[in-house]
């Protein structure tokens, strides 16, 4: 009998410790990823200099005389990002305040359902269908330079692409408002938009800037829808109906090819990708924390 | 009404008007999208391009077997470690907490890591320390640290929505803590963490920046063995979509789409009918 | 490691001494002391809060699980201490059971639930096991209601069943005392009625410490009551001198309803 016992007690040693083990190799991960990406990024950075290697506009890594300038593809980066925030975000969140308040609660639910949909979709399909219809349709009836390419396009996909994730979040947002604010304004002679516009959406405002920032995130670290419609030239975006490239599509069209400095140029952009993204996370857990404390 | 209230009156009613013109750009663009892939790529999925040779013609057979190893290799290795993480944080709460936050920290800046960045680290730590190449393995390895925080998030708040009356009564029953975990808590939880493992596959379903650093985008062999560079249907997509094979690639595109549909259902199936529910307050006499 | 089994063959009584209870900084319990008999059916009544509930959960230390919760002096089951360090607690738990006010079966089968105990502690026999669920299952009243539907989730059954069931569920342990917080609070009046008959039948071969606050309920099942009162254990004595000639003030007050 007593050794049934000791066998349980070891039993329960040993499992405490696997248990352990696993919950800890996300934090060993998370430094295996950094430790690869900064001690092979880093050194590079200093080693050609900060500002030759983000302020510089000629990626040229093959040539004799190699150049590693990434500033043509941080401007396209920002540009795309903005742009595709701007699209998204404002078509998001006059969605969620039309499900909120101004569509008849019964087609409510279908059409949040129908919007999620277009969260589950994969990227390459959004690349492709930007690619193939996308691109020829700004081609022709948008752009002023006859291309289609660029960041105009990439943009108005990327818009789609993050459109649920705002419409989610801020819808929810503007639910866990309390409506006595709302039945307030009513009472007080305000119309049903008065009362929605003037007072429920700000009072909702931290949690749908959380949802853009979030947004934001999702159109800065997508790669292959981008590297589908952007076109994929290392020259300076001077238009947003011309062919670029943004940081996370230069990694991807070069990282099969290029191996020494030129690779770990790359890395080096991770590295700048990984740093935004990382800003932009720890924004959104503050929002959302300190929503949680009010 | 004096003429400034009927403008601001006008004003805001014409935001709503935007606003419902919103939920209508929204849902063209769901329809637009998935309207393209259905007539583009409905045509052109015929068996031969489903599961024939890739000859002269595509085939997006060597996709489908290399999307069924990701995901073998993925879950097998993200699974066991992400449940176990969760339980971890969540039953053996009051040790020193500020590990637990360690940790928690950890898995949100995991999940925060863009995909192409994924897709550098697996390629600098299989194709290139460890010397494989473009291999299967390699893009499994890195998916499974990518799904990991999707799983150990599911994972944590099934376990929490188990009532504590439960832990309890195993407790007093004489239990080791073990034992109550995997007779009592994991079961009580299980559609939560089975749905949330459908959902993780529905992930390694749709991702292809990791991939196209890691296995190589090989899409006309069949991959022999885990080693090999190969390629997925999502991967394919970009193949066939850049490389002017508009048809076949809206073709996988179909077939892409239609399995993460049948996924979603799965999801929503399962988390209907396993869930052991408990009516443990409203009982009827 | 020591067990309890031997010890409580012998002496199967409780021994409380000084005994003193904290949640965190504040006193649940104060300078207990009581001896809780065998094969006899002891209730602890009390005003809301007056530490009877927290006093039951620590003759099994159910209270460790519990952040928090620190204890001095001696609770001595069977001439052991329980809170030695060589006293292994799943071992304690198997022989002091407890059933709970809210009835909490495990969402799997009657059969099962009844035999997690027996599983827990290495019988693995099929027909031994179906002879301890049966008669776990005959001991608690509910055999007769369920012997069609062993495999059937607990969840189904009524309120009363389920709380029959939870009892079922610790007997299957064997236990030599049973702890009862407030089992028939939550139910109506007919299956309290059922399971106040089975824990008088159950007197003959376990010792049980009932905790109640429906005071007919002590006078109709208990042999001795103890009163507790603001954490302290205020008297003790059979359940008709309590009931008849209290000698604490504080006592009669609370029996005749002046507070409670």
């Amino acid at each position: 009998m007593l050794s049934f016992y000791k066998f349980i007690a070891i039993r329960e040693k040993i499992m405490k410790a696997t248990f352990f083990m696993c919950a800890f190799f996300s934090l060993f991960s998370l430094l295996l990823i950094m430790l690869y990406l900064f001690m092979n990024g880093i050194p590079f950075i200093s080693k050609i200099g900060f500002s030759n290697f983000v302020f510089g506009t000629l990626w040229a890594p093959l040539s004799d005389v190699a150049s590693y300038g990434i500033f043509n593809m941080i401007i396209a980066t920002l540009y795309v990002t903005a742009l595709s925030t701007l699209f998204g975000g404002t078509l998001g969140v006059f969605t969620a305040i039309a499900l909120y308040k101004f569509i008849p609660k019964k087609f409510v639910r279908i059409i949040s359902q129908l919007i999620n949909l277009l969260a589950g979709i994969p990227s390459v399909i959004y690349g492709l269908f930007g690619m193939r219809f996308v691109v020829p349709f700004v081609r022709d009836y948008i752009s002023n330079n006859g291309v289609g390419y660029g960041i105009f396009s990439t943009s108005l996909v990327l818009g789609i692409m993050i459109l649920p994730t705002i419409v989610s979040i801020s819808l929810d947002s503007l639910n866990s408002v309390s409506s006595k604010f709302y039945e307030g304004a009513l009472a007080l002679g305000a119309t049903k938009e008065i009362a929605v516009f003037k007072i429920m959406v700000p009072a909702a405002k931290s949690g749908i800037f959380a949802s853009i920032i979030l947004g934001t995130g999702r159109a800065l670290g997508e790669t292959m829808a981008v590297i589908m419609i952007i076109g994929g030239s290392p020259q300076f975006p001077s238009s947003i109906f011309e062919s670029v490239r943004t940081l996370t599509s230069n990694i991807a069209m070069g990282a099969n090819e290029l191996s020494g400095d030129a690779l770990s140029a790359l890395i080096a952009s991770g590295v700048i990708l990984f740093a935004f993204s990382l800003m932009l996370n720890i924004s959104f857990s503050l929002i959302e924390s300190k929503k949680k404390e009010n | 009404m004096l003429s400034s209230q009927k403008r601001i009156k006008t004003h805001y009613s014409s935001l709503k008007v935007f606003s419902l013109i919103s939920v209508i750009i929204s849902l063209i663009a769901l329809v637009g999208i998935i309207a393209f892939v259905i007539i583009n790529g409905i045509n052109n999925v015929t068996y031969d391009f489903l599961f024939g040779k890739y000859d002269n013609t595509p085939s997006i057979y060597p996709a489908l077997i290399g999307t069924l190893n990701l995901i073998l290799i993925s879950l097998v290795v993200a699974a066991p470690i992400g449940i176990f993480s969760a339980v971890f944080l969540t039953e053996y709460t009051n040790l020193n907490s500020i590990f637990m936050k360690i940790i928690r920290v950890s898995i949100e800046t995991l999940a925060g890591i863009p995909s192409i960045v994924y897709g550098l680290f697996g390629y600098l730590i299989f194709v290139v320390s460890f010397n494989w190449g473009y291999s299967l393995l390699g893009g499994g390895l890195t998916l499974a640290i990518m799904i990991l925080p999707v799983i150990v998030r599911s994972t944590e708040e099934s376990l929490l929505s188990v009532p504590n009356e439960l832990r309890e009564g195993s407790y007093a029953l004489g239990a080791s803590k073990v034992r109550t975990i995997f007779k009592v808590v994991i079961p009580c939880a299980s559609s939560g963490i089975i749905t949330s493992l459908i959902l993780a596959i529905g992930r390694v379903l749709s991702e292809s920046a990791v991939l196209i650093l890691t296995i190589g985008m090989v899409v006309n062999k069949v991959p022999e063995t885990f080693l090999s560079a190969g390629t997925s249907l999502a991967l394919d997509i970009y193949y066939f979509g850049s490389y002017g094979y508009p048809n076949e690639a809206a073709a996988t595109a179909f077939v892409l789409l239609i399995l993460v549909l049948l996924i979603n259902l799965l999801a929503y199936a399962v988390g209907k009918f396993l869930k052991k529910g408990g009516n443990y307050s409203e009982n009827n006499y | 490691m020591k067990t309890i089994i031997n010890n409580l063959l012998e002496n199967s009584i409780i021994e409380v001494r000084n005994y003193n209870l904290y949640y965190g900084n504040s006193r649940a319990l104060k300078d207990v002391n009581i001896l809780i008999n065998e094969h006899e059916i002891t209730a602890l009544i009390g005003p809301s809060g007056c530490g009877k509930s927290s006093f039951l959960r620590c003759l099994n230390r159910m209270n460790d699980l519990i952040n928090g919760c620190k204890n001095n002096g001696k609770i001595i089951i069977g001439n052991v201490d329980i809170y030695e360090k060589n006293v292994d607690v799943n071992m304690l738990r198997k022989e002091v059971g407890i059933v709970f006010q809210k009835p909490n079966p495990f969402p799997i089968s009657i059969y099962e639930n009844v035999a997690f105990a027996p599983r827990t502690f290495g019988v693995k026999n099929k027909s031994e096991l179906n002879k301890i669920v049966i008669d776990s299952l005959k001991k608690a009243s509910i055999y007769d209601e369920v012997k069609d539907r062993l495999f059937s989730s607990a969840l189904s059954l009524s309120g009363g069943q389920q709380q029959r069931l939870c009892i079922a569920r610790a007997l299957a342990a064997n236990p030599k005392i049973l702890l009862m917080d407030e089992p028939t609070s939550a139910l109506d009046p007919i299956s309290t009625a059922k399971i106040e008959e089975l824990i008088l039948a159950l007197k003959k071969e376990i010792t049980i410490v009932i905790v109640t606050h429906n005071m007919q309920q002590a006078t109709r099942i208990a042999d001795k009551t103890a009163v507790f009162f603001l954490g302290e254990l205020i008297e003790f004595d059979t359940t008709e001198k309590i009931f008849t000639y209290p000698s604490n003030v504080k006592t009669e007050n609370y029996i005749t309803g002046k507070f409670g």
